[in-house]
């Protein structure tokens, strides 16, 4: 055991792995940028529906079950079918079949979340805004918003988090990112690699589980000083 | 080796379950010869090709495929859980001894393989011509317009084409750091894909590399189109198709047994082999009926 945590750090310490298109550096940018797509993506869908569900109080329950199939289908399924989808579409290997399968995954954590959140904002001060004479759009925008932005963030951290972690089955349609170290690692049975590569990823999941974490403090501040302004 | 004892223990009950008793006293001069396989396409259809064989002459024979990897199918024949196995020169000798030198030479990997299976009461029969083994393949339109036939022309123009083939290609020997050391070819980038599987030929079909690592065998280089490079410098080793048999069956079975098992390798040619691929990989027919097919073609079968 001692051995192995050895060569694993080993692993980390030898400079060749810090370099070119097999680096970390390389692999982890990679990482990130397809994590952040698929989130980003399935953030510009869900924001604006969980919003509009939310404020209008209609169909949320109809939506949010659909968007929960993307967590109840296995991502390992969506990404074969990405694969020959985007084989048929000529986009290739790796990336796209990837991002098909993480955009279903991110999607149902940010629609609920946004969902419930508008829908908990107290009816009280809605009324109020309303009857100061706000128009619809100004207190989605400047009363339900902000007040909701806390469970929005949280929402978005589980994506984000689900992202990260998931992100490494791209290794398995040929895409790059830290997947790739899993993969090779256990093709080549070199098992410092797979675990070095697993421990980037877990330690990537928790900085991004961190990152979201200090604007959703935040948040929750400012969020509640905005209701007494009015 | 210790943890695939459960598993050849479970393959060994199996057997023994399956077979019922048979085989151990035949009543007829003829032995009952119990055949093994692993577990791919490929090793189904041969299979059927030596069992059929047999089965016109007159030989009873228990199918047993299907087994698992050849760290079970080897124990199991060691063992007497089955009689004949159909194998790889040169996989089978890398198998039996980690540090033998397989060659590129067939007859001399045949050699040193009658050596480790001797001491183990087994017996390898003639070699078929047919060979399963890395390839190195482009497309039909890279090769005209590289004007490639031969492994060695790609050598000068590999500096600006990607490679793509299993995940362990770069560290392997008949592999990547083959190529650059007996060819001298260093590409532009490797692509990581599987091993000679789906990934690797929709990558080739689909450009996103320009050269390919399948299995010489492998259907899709016909049915595709690909063109298959000729391995001039021998980097590869021979992975010729090889029967092997139980001693004490083959000396029972005695010159009739082997010649009917050696008349099948004789006309197993990689070109053969790849067509029976295609028509199970491809084509989803029975191995069964392919197998039928080719004897009959072949004239082994009437």
């Amino acid at each position: 055991m001692i051995d192995f945590l050895a060569s694993v750090v080993a692993w980390f310490a030898d400079p060749a792995h810090w370099r070119g298109e097999d680096g970390i550096p390389t692999r982890l940018f990679e990482h990130v940028q397809l994590s952040g797509a698929a989130v980003a993506i399935a953030a510009a869908i869900a924001l604006p529906l969980g919003l509009y569900l939310g404020h209008t109080g209609r169909g949320g329950f109809v939506a949010i079950n659909v968007a929960n199939l993307g967590r109840a289908l296995p991502s390992l399924a969506l990404i074969a079918l990405g694969l020959v989808a985007s084989i048929a579409l000529g986009l290739g290997l790796g990336f796209w079949p990837t991002l098909f399968a993480l955009v279903p995954l991110a999607l149902p954590p940010i629609l609920t979340n946004t969902f419930v959140a508008v829908r908990a904002v107290d009816r009280d001060i809605i009324e109020a805004a309303r009857g100061m004479g706000l128009r619809e759009t100004q207190i989605l925008r400047e009363v339900e918003l902000p007040l909701a932005l806390p469970l929005i963030l949280g929402g978005l951290r589980t994506a984000a988090v689900n992202v990260v972690a998931t992100a490494t089955l791209g290794a398995l349609v040929a895409g790059g990112a830290l997947g790739r170290y899993i993969v090779d690692g256990l093709a080549l049975q070199e098992y410092d690699r797979l675990f070095a590569g697993a421990l980037l990823v877990a330690v990537l999941a928790m900085a991004t589980e961190l990152a979201f974490g200090i604007p959703a403090a935040r948040s929750r501040y400012s969020g509640s000083a905005r209701p007494s302004d009015l | 080796m210790r943890r695939f004892l459960p598993v050849i223990t479970i393959t060994a009950l199996l057997i023994a379950a399956c077979g019922g008793g048979a085989g151990t006293s035949p009543s007829a001069d003829k032995p009952i010869v119990r055949i093994g396989s692993t577990n791919f396409s490929e090793q189904l259809i041969v299979g059927e090709l030596y069992a059929q064989v047999l089965e016109a002459g007159g030989y009873k024979v228990e199918r047993k495929f299907n087994l698992g990897a050849r760290e079970v199918v080897l124990p199991a024949l060691e063992s007497g859980q089955i009689d004949l196995e159909v194998d790889y020169l040169a996989t089978l000798l890398a198998f039996l001894d980690k540090s033998a030198q397989g060659s590129t030479d067939a007859a001399a990997t045949a050699k040193t393989l009658d050596e480790k299976l001797k001491a183990k009461n087994l017996v390898q029969l003639d070699f078929a011509p047919a060979v399963d083994q890395n390839g190195i393949v482009v497309t039909k339109d890279t090769a005209t317009r590289l004007n490639l036939k031969k492994v060695s022309d790609l050598t000068a123009v590999a500096k600006d084409l990607t490679f793509g083939g299993p995940p362990e290609c770069p560290n392997r020997e008949f592999c990547a750091q083959g190529l650059e050391k007996v060819y001298g070819i260093k590409f532009k980038s490797f692509r990581p894909l599987d091993v000679g599987g789906p990934l690797t030929v929709t990558a080739l079909e689909g450009k996103q590399i320009d050269v390919a690592l399948l299995f010489t065998s492998d259907a899709n280089i016909a049915v595709k189109g690909f063109v298959l490079l000729e391995d001039d410098k021998k980097l590869q080793l021979s992975d010729n198709v090889v029967p092997i048999l139980r001693k004490d069956i083959a000396d029972k079975g005695g010159s009739d047994l082997r010649s009917r098992l050696n008349d099948v390798s004789k006309k197993l040619t990689t070109a053969e082999l790849t067509e029976l691929n295609k028509q199970v990989g491809v084509d989803k027919k029975d191995p069964k009926d392919v197998a039928k097919e080719w004897l009959r073609k072949q004239g082994l079968l009437k």
